[in-house]
This record gives C-alpha cells, structure tokens and sequence, in this order.
C-alpha cells in the first residue's frame, strides 16, 4: 500500500469529510481495503508532532485568491505522492480547491492572485489583520502576473471595453499584493514550484529561516547539463531570473520567461547585449521580460530611455 | 610506460570487454543552430554512440565524481514518545555501486583530475565522496584535435602523462596505447595488439608534432602570480565585472571547481533529515554571505577576481601550478562571452 508511510500523520481536516477531489482521486491508486484501514488510522490519529524532542505546532492555514487562475493551489494538490505529508504538516482552514468549509481563524495566510478590483484591497486588509505571516503565492501576488499585462496600454478603458464589451464589470490598473499590504514571504513561479512550498511551509513549522536561491536560472539549468538554449537561437531570460524552478523550462526546451522574477543583483545591462548579440529584437525581450511583471521596474527604465510607449 | 598499438577495428572489442561496467563516454546531445553537433559526457550503452571524435563537451565529466548534488549524511529519527526526542541514526553514502568507465577523456580532463585529487585526497582530510569514486574508476584517455578556444598548452596540460589506466592516439587505422595499469595491459592482451615498430614510434611523433601546430589560443603565465598581486587594483577587474552574469555557469561546466555549499533538510513527515551539498560557485551573489547577514564580496567583479586569483594565483603558491586546466569550457558558455586568455591578457597589459 503506498500510502501506509503517511498514515499515522493524517490531520484532522482529512478525516472530516473535506478534500473529497482528492480522495477521490487518491482512490484509484489504492484499493477499498487499504482505504478503509486508511480512515480508520485518520480516526485515531494523534495530532502532536515533534521534532528533535521538541514539540511542534500544526500552524492553521488559510489560502485565498485574489484575480488568478488558482494554479498555484491547484499545484499543492497536484503530488498525492507527498500530498497527506504536506496536510499533515498545517491545520488547513480554508482551501477552495480542496475543501467546502472556509474558517477564519488562521496564523498563516498564502495569498494567490493579483489585485484588480477595490474589493480585493478591502479582503486585503482584513487578511493581514488577521493573518500572523502573510504569504504571496505565485508571480501573480508577487509581481501581478500575467494580468498585469494589460497595464502596459495606457487606456484601460479602452482594454476594459476590448475585453470586456458593454457588460458592466470593475477593473482597475493590476497590483501586486505587496502594493497594498505588507507580505512576509515571496513564494515564486508560475506555477509555484510545489517542492518549493513543501520545503519553505517544513521551514516554518520547524521555525527556520526561509531562502530562496540569490543566483539566477543558468545555476540550475547547468547542473542538469542542458543545452543552453542561446546556442538553438532561443531567447532565454535564464541568465536574469531567480532560480529554485530547477531550470523548469529550460529543461523542456523553452526559454525562460522570468516567472520567478529577477535574481538578486540580476544583470539585465548585459542580457541587453546578449540578446542584441544573438539577434534578438528589443521588442521581443521586453515581451518576454513584461510577461509576468517580475522586471517591470528594468522595463520601465527601458522604454524610459527611449521615451516611447505603446 | 608500455606502448602497444592495435587496429582501430579492434576498439569495439575492447569496449566490450569494459561493458561489464558502467561506461561514461562523450556522446552527441544535439546540433547548434549552426548545425554544430553539441557533445556531453554520459552513460554509453552502444558502442556506436560513443563519439570519441568529439571537439569538447559542453560540461566536464565532473557529475561523475563531484556530483552537482550529493546527500552527505542522512539521519532517521525514531521518536518514541517518551518526550525525549528518540533514537536517531546516522547514514552516510558515498554514492558509489558499481565501477565506472571514463571512456574518452582528453588530457586536459585527466589533468583535471590529478589536480583535484591533490586538494580532495591530498590533504589532511581526504575527502571520503570523491575518493569512493576515485577508487572505482578506470580511464581511458583519448587524443584530441586542439580547438580555437583550447589553451591547455599554455596551462602544461595538453598532455597526460598519469592519471590515466589507457592513453589511445589515433593514427589512421590504428591506435596508438599507452598503458599505465595492470588492468590495461591485461584488456589489450584480449584483443588483437602489438608492440610498436620503429616506423608506427615515428608517425606518433608526426601525430603530435602536427598537434602542437594547432593551438591557437594562449595564456601568458609567466610571473602571472606575482602580476596579479601587482593588479589586484585595476580597472579591468570592474570592466569584466560589469559583463559578468554572477550565473556560476563557468564554475559549472568547469572540471576543477570543487567549491560547494551545504544545506540540511526535513522530510515533510520529519522521520528524516539530511545534508546535503551543492556544488557552488564563487561568482554567485552570496558566495561570501556569513552569518550575521554581511558579504565580503558584494560586488560582481570582486567575486571574479577572486575566481581568477583561486585558479591562478591561490593555487599555484599552494600546490605550484594552476587549477585551471585549458579546457576553455568556460569561455565557450559564459554569454557574456568572459574568456580566460582574454581576462589574463587585460590584466597583464593594465598599466595601472
């Protein structure tokens, strides 16, 4: 049975009749017998965990979506393999994609999505007053996003009726939500990396500092001993961009496009010349280095110099 | 040393005989965009895939001995309850299962592993990862056509002259054996070989005297430790430094690099914990980060500089040569397009 490792440490939220998705799905794997066994362990579970002799606490989580495509929590679902591992590790109060029941209690809250309407702002504030760590999650809370690819038009009215026609609806310039209140923790990727998160929420159960990589994407790509994609003639935003994807993209093929932001001290004076050198328009770098908001401010103070907009 | 000669047919013969292990060889990974064919090292299960007429690989064959990521330690833990945290266990691995064939390996490769075995097993505390894999290795060397970018010659390592178990040179249809090992010569006692005659002696000497005429590029090492103390203040350190990516790719496809850094980890379940190390490179941003948060080398090109002074300089009044070997690995990656010959040659004519 390969779930018999992960049993005796089910949490609470499993056996109370939530993430039926997912038990579903965790059904085809193993067969009734195995499954009834399962629950009977969830029903005599202890809750206190402890590491090292010293006892630890099952922090209670809350996710929330602000304008996104919520893949980002679907990820975190995405892995049954570890899935009853990471549940184990947090009280879950409120996950839409898991579970029907949504609590308001909560020390740790993982935010996903961008802020596009005043209401989002509103829900916010009533997060972060609520919240002990507030956790942006995904490049969508980080930097915007793809949606805020619409704020390189200078008419968002004009966006607003493209996309959206006469059906009334409210749209505002897109924010991250660092814009609104202040986040403790970045998590990057789009989508998130789910090994990631299980190492940074294992990280804050266990009360230990958070790190992310400080070097960018080409770190990662060449211990996998990839091709780099320059030498195909495929523009590639590696060389910039903050690793802790393992060289996702790259891997398969696909030039990098800064999903997780910019790398500490990343420098995009020389990925200019790199580019221009292997004959990559100007146009189709900023393309690419404005697809998830991560560079905006560098993008900025490229049109800047040129002065033009679009 | 012993020399034998054989037929070049005769190869896949001795291949073969080697299969029994794992064979790590250069293979062909693809084609640039300049329909360049692009080669790694890897396992070899065909004999055809093995294309020891490879100009270089992009990476060294350094996963094979100094892995990119490698547990060290491993602990379990077994609480039982009692409050006071349990037994725990310690396993350490070495990663080693079965020998390895490293099928192919130019000079400056094998170089590079004398030099590291100077630094890893050399010292006081011999480490324990590399020298498993050492130990279980057997090389075979193969000739190599000096590329532009090669300046191993510069560096005295396009030759090898140990750290090898078989040496090949290709002349023609045959091959040209040098045998360090009691293991190589009993392999070549298996397949159809003989002793050299005068006139195969002579067109080996032809080989390599044609060889020599090849290098192109070239490093100026003389008094070149003394030179980069004089320079330590000059201004083309911050001219490369404004190119430099901080990326670490140079020290990832480099065959000496050995730097690494070490980070522990949890299961999820927390019945397990592990260390485990990475290789890292000097160039990357927190590279010199201490605890307390300050970093020694914050900017890009004082980080570089110290990468050159490690091969260059460092190493050279440890250990009396350079821990750079030529391969010109670097070089070929690096986007910015930062090559050694050229760093070296505008710190030398700095006038500063």
């Amino acid at each position: 049975m390969p779930l018999s490792k992960n049993s005796q440490s089910l949490p609470a939220v499993f056996g109370s009749g939530v993430l039926r998705i997912t038990i579903c799905s965790l059904l085809l794997m193993i067969d009734i017998e195995s499954y009834t066994l399962l629950l009977n362990q969830v029903l005599e579970m202890t809750e206190q965990k402890a590491f090292l002799g010293v006892p630890l606490t099952r922090p209670k989580v809350a996710f929330f979506e602000l304008s996104s495509c919520e893949g980002c929590q679907l990820q975190l679902l995405n892995n049954e393999a570890t899935l009853l591992d990471f549940l184990s590790l947090v009280e879950i109060v409120r996950f839409r994609e898991g579970m029907k029941e949504a609590g308001d209690d909560y020390e740790i809250a993982f935010v996903e999505g961008s802020i596009t309407r005043m209401d989002e702002e509103e829900l916010l504030r009533v997060i972060r007053s609520q919240a002990r760590i507030v956790v942006a999650l995904g490049s969508c809370a980080c930097f915007g996003g793809v949606n805020q690819l619409k704020n390189r038009f200078n008419d968002l009215e004009w966006v607003k009726k493209e996309v959206y026609g006469s059906f009334p609806i409210e749209t505002q310039e897109v924010k991250p939500i660092s814009a609104v209140i202040k986040v403790d923790l970045e998590i990057y990727g789009c989508p998130i990396k789910k090994e990631e998160v299980e190492r940074i929420v294992t990280a804050l159960v266990l009360g230990e500092q958070v790190h992310h990589p400080q070097y960018p994407v080409c770190m990662e790509c060449k211990a996998r001993e990839n091709i780099c994609l320059f030498d195909l003639g495929e523009p590639c935003l590696g060389p910039v961009t903050r690793a802790g994807c393992a060289a996702w993209c790259p891997s398969n093929r696909l030039g990098c496009w800064g999903c997780r932001g910019p790398a500490p001290e990343a420098n995009l004076a020389q990925l200019q010349i790199i580019m221009e050198e292997r004959g990559v328009s100007r146009e189709r770098m900023i393309d690419r280095l404005e697809c998830f908001g991560g560079f905006a401010g560098f993008v900025a103070e490229v049109k800047g110099k040129k002065g033009e907009s679009i | 040393m012993l020399f034998k000669v054989f037929p070049a047919a005769e190869l896949i013969r001795l291949f073969e005989l080697l299969a029994a292990d794992r064979i790590v060889g250069p293979v062909k990974k693809g084609e640039d965009r300049y329909g360049r064919s692009l080669y790694d090292f890897d396992v070899v299960h065909d004999f055809s895939d093995l294309h020891l007429d490879y100009e270089q690989t992009i990476h060294s064959a350094k996963n094979y001995f100094l892995p990119y990521r490698e547990d060290l330690c491993t602990f379990t833990f077994q609480d039982d309850g009692s409050g006071d945290g349990g037994d725990w266990h310690k396993e350490v691995d070495y990663g080693v299962y079965a020998p390895l064939v490293l099928f192919g390996l130019h000079p400056c490769d094998i170089n590079a592993l004398n030099k590291l075995d100077k630094v890893l097993l050399g010292g006081r505390y011999p480490n324990p990862f590399y020298g498993e894999k050492r130990a279980n290795m057997f090389i075979v060397g193969h000739s190599c056509s000096p590329q532009p970018f090669c300046f191993c010659k510069s560096m005295g390592t396009d030759s090898a002259i140990r750290g090898f178990d078989l040496f090949l040179t290709r002349m023609d249809d045959l091959y040209f054996a040098e045998i360090l090992s009691p293991r190589a010569f009993h392999l070549l006692e298996q397949i159809d070989c003989h002793d050299p005659d005068s006139s195969e002696h002579r067109h080996y000497m032809d080989i390599m005297e044609a060889r020599e005429s090849l290098f192109i590029a070239h490093v100026d090492t003389s008094d070149l430790t003394k030179i980069l103390d004089l320079e330590f203040q000059a201004s083309v350190w911050e001219e490369w430094g404004q190119k430099c990516l901080s990326c670490g790719t140079c020290a990832q496809v480099c065959p000496t690099c050995y730097c690494y850094g070490v980070e522990e980890r949890v299961d999820m379940d927390f019945t397990r914990a592990y260390k485990e190390k990475q290789l890292y490179s000097c160039n990357l941003l927190d590279f010199a980060s201490v605890a307390g948060g300050h970093n020694f080398r914050p900017e890009s090109h004082t980080r570089l500089k110290y990468r050159y002074y490690h091969k260059h300089r460092g190493f050279v009044e440890a250990f009396e040569e350079s821990l750079c070997v030529g391969c010109g690995r670097c070089g070929q990656s690096c986007l910015a397009r930062i090559t050694v010959p050229e760093v070296i040659a505008s710190v030398r004519a700095s006038k500063e």
